[in-house]
């Protein structure tokens, strides 16, 4: 038992201690900020800037978030504050169906549906001429895949609630709106942020999917429409010619190193929101 | 409608699915008095208080028949107007709620359902209110501080002075102290009292002694039926029933 | 005031229910194009045959090399992360119960690593591998996704056990028993359905993921037949053939992701019949 216990609770510094060594012959030759900042990808003559990537990683991770946070929110309040508890038997099994769905077949999805939607009628109505495959189709296709998870928890937060305290604020003639504007917002506020930013730290990782629908064209986007790349992408894209180049093998562990530290900041961020406001 | 009867219910009947909660209740609660509804957990006494501010709407399994008369106004025909025949009665239930903001704008937050914004106002009325409720000199200097740092017994006096703030005729009160230290407990009591002046307080309680300490009139309750009503000194010195004698003997507990 | 709260609410109103049709809409059309795509490409010999020419071209032949290799691939690292899970979840629970800081620091240990993307455990598995000398393989596959799922494993079988009341645990004490016994007789049978749960949940996982597999299990044409060997499975399967120019081998991409959906679905459907719910993230107010 311990054993097992002990090699689990290992895992992540086993993570992070072989992919920094893995990356540490890029780390040590060159500035960090360079690797950072830089825009230039050019593996083949030594030139590795991962600014496209992660610049590429925030837009669509963002924009997912933009699209999935209203729609997790309105219909957390919809299910928990006005239907009947049979709309929220109806949606948990659609939850759970959405969340199992794996990736590759959303990104399946995304080429089959989303892709064309964007050239054929969204890119026209604002006049833009575009493959579909860009920033917007990664951007709607992870939002979909994010809605569960974030939607899930937020359903929970607001079932968590005590109904008392709805009661107490209807008794002194609040509304129900203005109940649910008022005191039940504000109680399941830092609910929603951590929800949020689990949403988001899942989002930054996700790879199949994005990668399947969002271009792949190592370049700063300047519109959603764009074609763009991410850093799990590149990542997915590049192991089978990564040994032939010198330090390239230890350009992608370094962006899985990213990864790994974007994620555990997040998780650790929310989790400590989290149990502060668990204290009161 | 007598001129002293502050709510009058009429045939009140409560029903769960398959389950009747509350059979056939008729009662009056008469004006500026404290009436107290007794009867061991599980007589449906919380029911009866959730009925007269219509707070069962929130749970959708409950079906309520009957009349409850609040000012020769049938509460539970009321429709868009509940929202402010609601404040009209204010509710303390048994562990202090405060909302989740800071102590000021928990008594503000009713001050502006009634249509008061003016900053002015606002203060002087928070400060009366938190004097009203005894709390005033423990908070005066931390108001904006999150309400859920006082103790239990500073919150659910808060509770208190929250649910005047909206200026409520009747104060419905759910074993409002069951939650406190003995301490806290007194001083509940003793704002009751005091308050019987200008408002009808219904509370509702099973601890037989905090009902002979401050009731004027009882109801005595037992499996959802009204088993006796009357004034203090009936219900405990001459009880009519026998359920009712047996109770304050402490047969039920 | 209040007549502007009541128009702000209706508007509200509507968009909620928009929302919340929205998701179900956008679930039907997910399934919808899934199996349209799927059931045109679908034939008996789809899936009764590996690819016969080459799995980027066509000359007829099916995926049977992706359904068998991800139902081993998946059906292993789900029993191994089983073997390595269930332990410690009886750990924290019967042997760390008094414990409770360090047991709520393993747990948030463990929510830590579920956060992490799939994709960095396929880095490191094929890093290590490449320092090991390991070429992809079956084996390499199943214990990167064993270390993929283990977190997902063990909290959905530690939310069950913590529910199991403590004096069950100190009426089997007073029987006599020793610890380990109370451990694994009483905990286990109270909470079958509930590690019936974790396992479906930890097996979706595991079939569905591709980033994990890519740089570790590799891709192949044949069945699966050994530890050593490449495995083909249905998210690659999916993946490499979509990309095809050739009609033939793009329908076997719709094939595989009509039977990976299918999976999910009986898991899920399955999951949700027999246990509770897995709550990632409480929060008491």
């Amino acid at each position: 038992m311990l054993v097992s216990l002990l090699l689990v609770a290992a895992l992540p510094f086993l993570l992070f201690t072989g992919l920094y060594l893995k990356s540490f012959l890029l780390i040590h030759d060159y500035h960090l900020s360079d690797l950072l900042f830089s825009k230039e990808w050019k593996p083949a003559s030594g030139k590795f800037g991962f600014y496209p990537f992660i610049i590429g990683s925030i837009w669509v991770t963002l924009l997912a978030m933009v699209i999935s946070a209203p729609i997790c929110m309105l219909t957390a309040i919809y299910v928990t504050q006005y239907t009947k508890k049979t709309m929220l038997r109806i949606l948990h099994p659609a939850i759970d169906i959405l969340a199992g769905i794996p990736s590759v077949v959303y990104g399946l999805w995304g080429i089959l549906v989303i892709v064309p939607f964007i050239s054929k009628y969204l890119g026209p109505l604002f006049g833009v001429k575009t493959m579909g495959y860009s920033i917007l189709a990664a951007a709607l296709v992870l939002s979909i895949m994010i809605i569960p998870f974030i939607l899930n928890i937020i359903i929970e937060i607001f079932k968590s609630i005590p109904i008392e305290l709805k009661e107490a604020s209807l008794s002194l003639g609040a509304t129900q709106w203005e109940t649910i504007k008022h005191v039940l917002f504000k109680k399941a506020l830092p609910g929603i942020i951590a929800a949020h930013g689990f949403g988001l730290a899942r989002a930054f990782g996700e790879t199949m999917a994005v990668m399947m629908v969002v271009g792949n064209v190592v370049k700063l986007p300047h519109g959603v429409f764009d074609p763009g790349y991410t850093l799990p992408a590149l990542i997915a894209n590049n192991y089978g010619e990564m040994m032939s180049i010198p330090r390239y093998d230890a350009a992608l562990m370094f962006a899985a190193l990213i990864l790994l530290v974007v994620s555990f900041f997040f998780n650790l961020i929310m989790h400590f929101f989290i149990a502060r406001y668990n204290k009161y | 409608m007598d001129i002293d009867t502050k709510i009058q219910i009429q045939n009140l009947n409560v029903f769960a699915k398959d389950q009747q909660i509350l059979k056939n209740i008729n009662i009056s609660i008469p004006k500026n008095k404290i009436t107290v509804i007794l009867g061991p957990s599980g007589c449906g006494k919380t029911t009866l208080l959730k009925c007269m501010n219509r707070l069962t709407d929130l749970y959708p399994e409950l079906k309520v028949t009957g009349n409850i008369f609040i000012n020769n106004q049938d509460i539970l025909q009321a429709g868009e107007d509940i929202n402010n025949l609601r404040q009209k009665m204010g509710l303390l239930s048994q562990r202090p709620y405060p909302l989740p903001m800071n102590i000021y704008n928990n008594i503000a937050y009713g001050l502006k359902l009634t249509g008061i914004h003016k900053r002015r106002e606002l203060n002087r009325k928070v400060v009366s209110y938190l004097q009203l409720a005894a709390l005033w000199d423990e908070v005066k200097g931390r108001l904006r501080e999150p309400a859920s740092r006082l103790s239990i017994g500073q919150q659910q006096r808060l509770c208190l002075a929250r649910g005047l703030a909206v200026n409520p005729e009747i104060i419905l009160a759910d074993e409002p102290t069951s939650a406190l230290d003995p301490i806290s407990s007194k001083s509940i009591e003793e704002q009751f009292i005091k308050l019987k002046q200008d408002y009808s307080i219904v509370l509702v309680t099973h601890i037989i002694r905090q009902a002979r300490r401050i009731a004027d009139h009882v109801i005595f309750m037992y499996l959802g039926e009204v088993i006796e009503e009357g004034p203090v000194s009936e219900i405990f010195d001459h009880p009519k029933m026998e359920k009712t004698k047996q109770y304050m003997s402490g047969a039920f507990n | 005031m209040k007549k502007a709260g009541k128009t702000e609410e209706k508007i509200f109103k509507v968009l909620m229910i928009v929302s919340t049709y929205f998701i179900f809409a956008v679930l039907a059309l997910i399934i919808y194009s899934i199996f349209e795509k799927g059931i045109r490409a679908m034939s008996w010999e789809m899936i009764t045959q590996p690819p016969s020419g080459g799995y980027y071209y066509g000359k007829g032949g099916g995926i049977l090399n992706a359904i068998l290799g991800s139902l081993t691939l998946a059906i292993g690292s789900t029993v191994l992360a089983f073997l390595l899970g269930l332990p410690v979840a009886l750990f924290i629970n019967v042997f760390l119960i008094r414990w409770k800081k360090l047991v709520s620091f393993i747990r948030f240990l463990l929510d830590l690593i579920w956060g992490i993307p799939s994709i960095v455990y396929g880095a490191f598995g094929f890093t290590v591998m490449v320092f090991l000398g390991i070429q992809t393989s079956l084996l390499a596959g199943i214990i990167t996704v064993t270390l993929f799922i283990l977190p997902i494993m063990i909290r959905s079988m530690d939310e069950i056990l913590r529910t199991v009341p403590i004096g069950l645990m100190e009426a089997s004490y007073s029987l006599g028993s020793n610890k380990s016994e109370t451990a694994f007789r009483i905990f286990t049978r109270q909470t079958v359905s509930g590690i019936v749960t974790a396992l479906l949940l930890s097996f979706g996982r595991a079939i569905g993921d591709a980033a994990s597999v890519l740089f570790t299990a590799g891709y192949t044409d044949n069945l699966p037949n050994s530890l050593m060997e490449p495995v083909a499975t249905l998210p690659l399967s999916i993946f490499f053939q979509l990309s095809s120019p050739v009609p033939a081998v793009q329908d076997r991409a719709y094939a595989s992701a009509l039977v990976l959906t299918l999976i999910i679905l009986v898991v899920s459907i399955f999951s949700r019949g027999v246990g509770r719910r897995y709550h990632k993230t409480k929060i008491n107010f």
